[in-house]
C-alpha cells in the first residue's frame, strides 16, 4: 500500500459530500455534507504533507480547520436564526427572494 | 519520472492493514449519511468519519492533527450539530420528493464524472522526484515541528485566523440573540389573566398528562371522568410533531362494576 490511497480515499469523501450537499434538502445535513468536503481536503492536505516530508501541509489543515469550526459556528447561528422566523430547517423553504 | 508515491512512506503492514479496514467503513458511513432519512443517524455517520479520518491522521504521522480533529471535530463541531438538531427538532427529516425535476440522478452523473476524473488524474499524476516520509520532519516532535512552522512562517495568518474566531464567536452571538418585543407577564398578570378569561376551566391549570389514563408518560393524555381523553392536557409542540400516542389505547374503556354488585 502507498499513501496515495488516501488521497484516492480524500477523493471518494469529497465527491459523497458534494452530492449530499446537491442533493440532500436539510439544512443541517447539507452543512455536515459541507464538513465532509473539508475533512476530505484535510485528509489531503495531510497525506500531501507525508509525501512531501513537509510539516507545512499539516499547518494549512490546522488552519483548515480553524476555519470551518467559524463557519459551523455563523452557519449554524444563521440555521437557528431561519427556523425561528420560518419553524422549518428545509432549504427549499428559504426562498423568499424567489418572489 | 516516479509515480506520485510509490516509494513514499511504502507503509508497513499494520498501517495497510490499518487502512484497508477503516477507508471502506468510513466511505460507507458516508454514504450512509445520504440515505438515511433521519438527520440525528447522518450525525451519528458523520461523527464515525472524522473519528476515523482522526485515525488516519495519527497513522499519517499528524498525531497532533489527529488530536484536535477528535476534540475539535467530535468533540466540539458535532455537539453543535448536535445540539442544533435538538433546537431544530430530533425528527426533522428530509421530504423524500425531489423539488427540482432531474435533480438526483444529474448530481449522482455529475459525482460519478468527477469522481472519475479525479482519481483518474491521481492516478496518473507524478511528482518528479523521490518522495519522502514525515519522520524525518517529525524528528523533533510533531508538535514542536508545526509549532515552529506556526510561530515563525504563519505568525501573520496565524494572528488572521484568531481574529476571525473572534469574529465568528461575536457574529453568532449577535445572530442568535433576538429582542423580547413586550415584556415578560409576571405570575400575578397570568393569574388574573386566566380568572377573567371567562371561562374558569382552566382556572386550575391545564391537566397534567396521564392523568386517570393507565399510561403517565407525557405523549398520554389525561382521561376526562368520562372516559374520554383530555386535548388540553398534551403540549402542544408534541401534538405538532405528530409524536401523541393514541390516548384510545390507554382508555379505561367499559369500567367493570360487578365486583362492587356483588358486595
Amino acid at each position: 500500500m502507498n499513501a496515495a490511497n488516501y488521497l484516492y480515499l480524500s477523493a471518494l469523501l469529497f465527491t459523497i459530500g458534494a452530492v449530499g450537499v446537491v442533493i440532500r434538502r436539510n439544512a443541517i445535513v447539507v452543512f455536515m455534507c459541507i464538513e465532509l468536503m473539508l475533512n476530505a481536503a484535510n485528509l489531503s492536505f495531510v497525506t500531501f504533507s507525508r509525501i512531501n516530508g513537509d510539516l507545512n501541509g499539516q499547518v494549512i489543515a490546522f488552519f483548515t480547520m480553524v476555519v470551518a469550526a467559524c463557519e459551523v459556528v455563523v452557519g449554524l447561528a444563521i440555521i437557528v436564526t431561519i427556523y425561528r422566523s420560518r419553524r422549518s430547517a428545509s432549504i427549499d423553504d428559504a426562498s423568499l427572494l424567489k418572489r | 519520472m516516479i509515480d506520485l508515491a510509490i516509494q513514499v512512506g511504502q507503509t508497513a503492514k499494520p498501517e495497510a492493514t490499518l487502512f484497508w479496514i477503516l477507508a471502506p467503513l468510513s466511505v460507507a458511513a458516508a454514504l450512509g449519511m445520504l440515505l438515511v432519512k433521519k438527520a440525528v443517524h447522518s450525525a451519528i455517520l458523520m461523527a464515525f468519519v472524522m473519528i476515523a479520518l482522526a485515525v488516519f491522521y495519527i497513522a499519517q504521522g499528524a498525531p497532533f492533527l489527529g488530536i484536535v480533529q477528535i476534540v475539535v471535530y467530535t468533540g466540539a463541531v458535532m455537539m453543535l450539530f448536535l445540539f442544533i438538531l435538538m433546537l431544530v427538532g430530533v425528527d426533522s427529516s428530509d421530504s423524500l420528493t425531489e423539488t427540482i425535476k432531474g435533480l438526483r440522478p444529474t448530481a449522482i452523473t455529475a459525482a460519478v464524472g468527477f469522481g472519475g476524473l479525479m482519481i483518474s488524474l491521481l492516478g496518473r499524476a507524478t511528482l518528479g522526484r523521490n518522495a519522502v516520509g514525515v519522520e524525518a520532519a517529525n524528528a523533533e516532535g510533531n508538535v514542536q515541528g508545526i509549532a515552529s512552522l506556526l510561530f515563525s512562517t504563519y505568525v501573520w495568518p496565524f494572528e488572521v485566523v484568531s481574529a476571525l474566531l473572534i469574529t465568528a464567536a461575536l457574529g453568532s452571538m449577535v445572530l442568535a440573540h433576538h429582542h423580547r418585543i413586550q415584556t415578560r407577564p409576571t405570575q400575578r398578570e397570568l393569574s388574573i389573566q386566566r380568572f377573567r378569561s371567562g371561562s374558569l376551566a382552566n382556572a386550575a391549570g391545564l391537566p397534567a398528562p396521564g392523568v386517570f389514563a393507565r399510561h403517565n408518560a407525557v405523549d398520554v393524555p389525561a382521561l376526562l371522568p368520562d372516559g374520554t381523553a383530555a386535548a388540553a392536557s398534551i403540549n402542544a409542540s408534541l401534538k405538532a410533531r405528530g409524536d401523541v400516542l393514541n390516548s384510545s389505547v390507554f382508555e379505561l374503556g367499559n369500567i367493570d362494576t360487578s365486583v362492587e354488585e356483588e358486595k
